[in-house]
């Protein structure tokens, strides 16, 4: 008795890639509807609940804040930031923590790469269950802050693609860091550098309050360059500083895309 | 990118050929230089305790794990270059079962499927076939978390299929399972192989090894220790029966010195003697005649388990 | 004394000890985590918030304070609210599901009510910790005396308990976790942090949004935590009112708590 020699596949990605990514992203989807959709949804309430509370409360505290110059109301304010902090949130879940469960817990990947797929595909796939879900919460958002009247241009359309590219960018990333990860305990640290970024990057307030060094520091971090831009756009103050920003998330991509790449087999074939 | 370029080797000489064979993790040697070749249409164990390097071999051959060092050939492919290629021929049934808990019976098959490119037409109808096969079909829209344990892993058995494998890989089939859920697993395996599949499997129960396998190797602490038939196992290794001395758990080894020179060969274990003799009532025979007077004995075939336990020192399942 | 009549008489004591020897395992976290974030909430958004709400409010402040007194109790005190619920949450749903804790010691002489008082002084331990690390910060960046500082511990271990019950008191009644347990966060404690009068005086809120404030275990601590902080002008009656509500919501949660896991364990 003999056995066919299998198809070859040659290149770089070689012994990685099946090309076969959508039935990753299938099978996500499938979950979704099945079972998450509940917990999916639910999960965009958080930012809207952030907007109300700050939006309402703090801002009848602060009035108005000043952005490139002009006057903009505290709730118009602090939604883009909500915006893009729920971008960055989704992304770094569902590439650290989710990917972690279902690797320790789930053994979802050791399934998969017992078929024809290769580690690339996988991460290829979890990537875009992440942006689909970003993509689910940014429109949501949008339609929210339009219905209370706080996108005060039409630019602001451009925010959702702009999200998502903030969610590519931190999905990116956390899926290199995962693969360093060995206990539940390292996910806290990753929560724990998330936690300044959240309440430092001109999230609830303009860093001109902080003096300069410290602004420079957070100049440096990711989640201002999003807060900025998702701003610019839902403001219409458009800058010239919008291309730094979404060169800083193409970079970041591409960073993140060769460490998780250049990681996966550390990653998933332990 | 794609082309269809044979494999290195054409014909195969062997479907798994592995030489010096090693895996580290930090400083703990699993798997340390094994050879071994696997040939079409045979059935193949790895038989040896908890922790011998079985499965991490296994993880192995499946290009789920990558080697430190040695060469590792699976139909003719080099494991650490070709994993996706290696693993569109396999079937996989890991040690645990692995299945995916957030989707149903029919659905874990299925995704299964679809993962090896498959149509959504073409995997369909194969879980259908693989549902009888596994005798499931009852349980079809059923959560796996509802599963029992049989079921569970007559599940990940039609999912390993679910690509119609010319080689199957099975880790540990049939741990934790009763002796009757043993059974129906091992008449299904039965018809794979009658049907030509190659099957490749590990095993820490020397019944399963010899139901199953017609050609086995011993693996201890991460190197083989013996290898051949079952039958040829226990020739080489071990007297035609045995027979099993009970004295209470404080006079085995005084009870052992008293049988000196009964049979081959003796064996003390914490709670009982081993005689090794091609005639077993006749060495009990010379005991009882020497004046010892078991608590319980016991004539019985040689197993597997003896041969491991004169290769080792140690039993099986301790 | 026998085995039997100590573990009736000190089993709970025993319970906390077991959950309080878990810290050992994340202790390094856990500190990290306590001492950063108070850092991080006071000096980031308490001063950052501030410096831009004093000047809108025209020195006048909130309350009568600066932006950073007002807003420190109540974020010491969402803190502890956090951590207890994520503890109770996962240590109790745990206990049946995961680590079995409960299966085990139903096994012992230990009983239903006295795992339920145990597990909750260990949780306890680790929140005290918790606001511990936000009085020292408190007192170091000069916000409040250490004296004053200090008071807000009681309060902080009241929520903690009243909190904790409460959650216990739901999540042992549930058997499968199908995401409903992030539910606790999502829909009650985020909600709670977020419209409890932490940031914002609860009347800056529209009417029909203070209700949730006065059923807020979180708000009725709050209030407290200003009043023993820097003596925010509440009436007595008032903080008698806030006691009760703490004290009678542990009461009742724990004696459903008790009720539960007595059910749960006995099959």
């Amino acid at each position: 008795m003999s056995v066919e020699a299998p198809k070859v596949h040659s290149g770089f990605l070689r012994g990685l890639y099946a090309g076969n990514t959508m039935a990753v992203l299938e099978r996500g989807l499938k979950v979704i509807a099945r079972n998450n959709w509940l917990i999916i949804l639910t999960g965009f309430f958080e930012p809207v609940l952030y907007l109300l509370s700050m939006g309402l409360g703090l801002g009848a505290l602060v009035g108005a804040v000043e952005f490139y110059g002009i006057k903009v109301p505290y709730a118009a304010y602090i939604a883009p930031a909500l915006m893009a902090v729920s971008a960055m949130n989704g992304a770094v879940y569902d590439s650290t923590m989710n990917v972690f469960f279902k690797m320790k817990h789930a053994k979802l990947y050791d399934q998969m790469l017992s078929t024809s797929l290769g580690p690339m595909d996988v991460a290829l796939g979890e990537i875009l269950i992440a942006m689909f879900r970003g993509l689910l919460y940014a429109v949501g958002f949008m339609i929210i802050t339009t219905l209370l009247g706080l996108n005060l241009s039409w630019t602001a359309l451009l925010a959702v693609p702009a999200a998502l590219l903030i969610a590519f960018g931190f999905a990116a990333i956390g899926l290199g860091v995962t693969s360093y990860m060995k206990t539940y305990q390292h996910l806290d640290f990753v929560y724990f550098v998330m936690l300044p970024m959240f309440l430092l990057s001109a999230t609830f307030f303009p860093i001109s309050v902080y003096p300069e060094p410290v602004q420079w520091f957070i100049m440096a971090l990711p989640l201002w360059h999003g807060v900025d831009m998702i701003r610019q756009l839902t403001t219409g103050l458009v800058q010239p500083s919008m291309w730094g920003h979404v060169t800083y998330f193409v970079v970041m991509i591409a960073i993140g895309a060769t460490l998780a790449t250049s990681r996966l087999k550390a990653l998933f074939l332990r | 990118m794609a082309d269809t370029r044979k494999g290195l080797l054409s014909p195969f000489v062997s479907v798994i050929r592995a030489r010096s064979l090693t895996k580290r993790y930090g400083n703990f040697l699993a798997v340390d230089g094994i050879d071994f070749d696997i040939e079409a249409g045979e059935s193949f164990g790895f038989l040896g305790p908890n922790g011998a390097g079985k499965s991490t071999t296994m993880r192995m051959i499946s290009a789920q794990s990558t080697r430190t060092s040695g060469t590792l050939d699976v139909l003719g492919l080099d494991t650490n270059e070709y994993g996706p290629e290696i693993r569109a021929q396999l079937g996989i049934v890991p040690q645990a079962d692995q299945l995916d808990e957030e989707l149903r019976v029919f659905d874990n098959l299925t995704t299964y499927g679809r993962y090896f490119g498959f149509s959504r037409a073409h995997v369909r109808n194969r879980a259908e076939e693989l549902l009888d096969f596994a005798q499931l079909r009852e349980k079809r829209g059923v959560r796996v978390s509802e599963l029992s344990g049989g079921m569970k892993r007559r599940l990940t058995i039609a999912r390993g299929l679910m690509n119609s494998p010319k080689v199957f890989l099975l880790d540990e089939p049939t741990t934790g399972l009763d002796p009757q859920a043993r059974h129906i697993l091992w008449d299904r395996l039965f018809r794979l192989k009658e049907q030509g599949t190659t099957l490749v499997l590990t095993t820490h129960f020397m019944d399963e090894a010899e139901q199953l396998c017609d050609r086995l190797v011993v693996v201890d602490k991460g190197v083989i220790v013996a290898e051949g038939s079952p039958r040829s196992l226990i020739q080489q290794y071990s007297t035609r029966e045995v027979v099993e001395l009970r004295f209470g758990s404080s006079r085995n080894a005084w009870a052992a010195e008293q049988l000196v020179g009964i049979g081959d060969r003796l064996e003390v274990l914490p709670d009982r003697v081993l005689v090794y003799a091609d005639h077993g009532e006749a060495a009990l025979e010379s005991a009882v005649h020497r004046g010892l007077e078991p608590t319980s004995s016991l004539v019985r075939r040689s197993s597997l388990e003896d041969v491991f336990l004169r290769l080792t020192g140690r039993s099986l399942i301790e | 004394m026998t085995t039997a009549v100590k573990a009736r008489r000190w089993g709970w004591w025993f319970v906390a000890e077991h959950r309080v020897s878990h810290i050992r395992a994340y202790w390094i976290t856990l500190l990290v985590t306590s001492l950063g974030s108070p850092f991080v909430y006071l000096l980031g958004l308490g001063l950052g918030l501030g410096i831009l709400i004093d000047e809108n409010q025209g020195g006048a402040g909130v309350g009568g304070v600066p932006y950073l007194t007002f807003v420190t109790p109540a974020l010491l005190l969402s803190a502890v609210m956090q951590g207890s619920s994520q503890e109770n949450t996962f240590g109790t749903f745990g206990g049946f599901k995961w680590t079995h804790w409960y299966i085990t010691q139903y096994a012992s002489p230990i009983t239903p009510a006295q795992m339920v008082l145990g597990s909750q002084l260990g949780i306890l331990v680790r929140t005290s910790i918790t606001a511990a690390c936000y009085v020292v910060v408190i007192a170091v960046a000069g916000i409040a005396p250490l004296g004053r500082a200090l008071l807000l511990l009681p309060v902080a271990m009241l929520l903690s308990v009243a909190v904790g019950f409460a959650v216990t008191s739901w999540v042992a009644t549930q058997v499968d976790d199908r995401g409903q347990l992030s539910f606790v966060e999502r829909f009650v404690v985020t909600p709670l942090a977020l419209f409890s009068g932490t940031f914002y005086p609860l009347e800056v809120l529209p009417a029909y949004l203070q209700w949730i404030g006065w059923i807020s275990p979180l708000w009725h601590a709050v209030e407290l935590g200003r009043w023993v902080m820097y003596g925010a002008d509440i009436p007595g009656w008032r903080l008698v009112v806030h006691v009760l509500f703490l004290v009678a919501l542990a009461a009742v949660t724990a004696a459903l708590s008790i009720r539960t896991f007595e059910r749960r364990l006995d099959k």
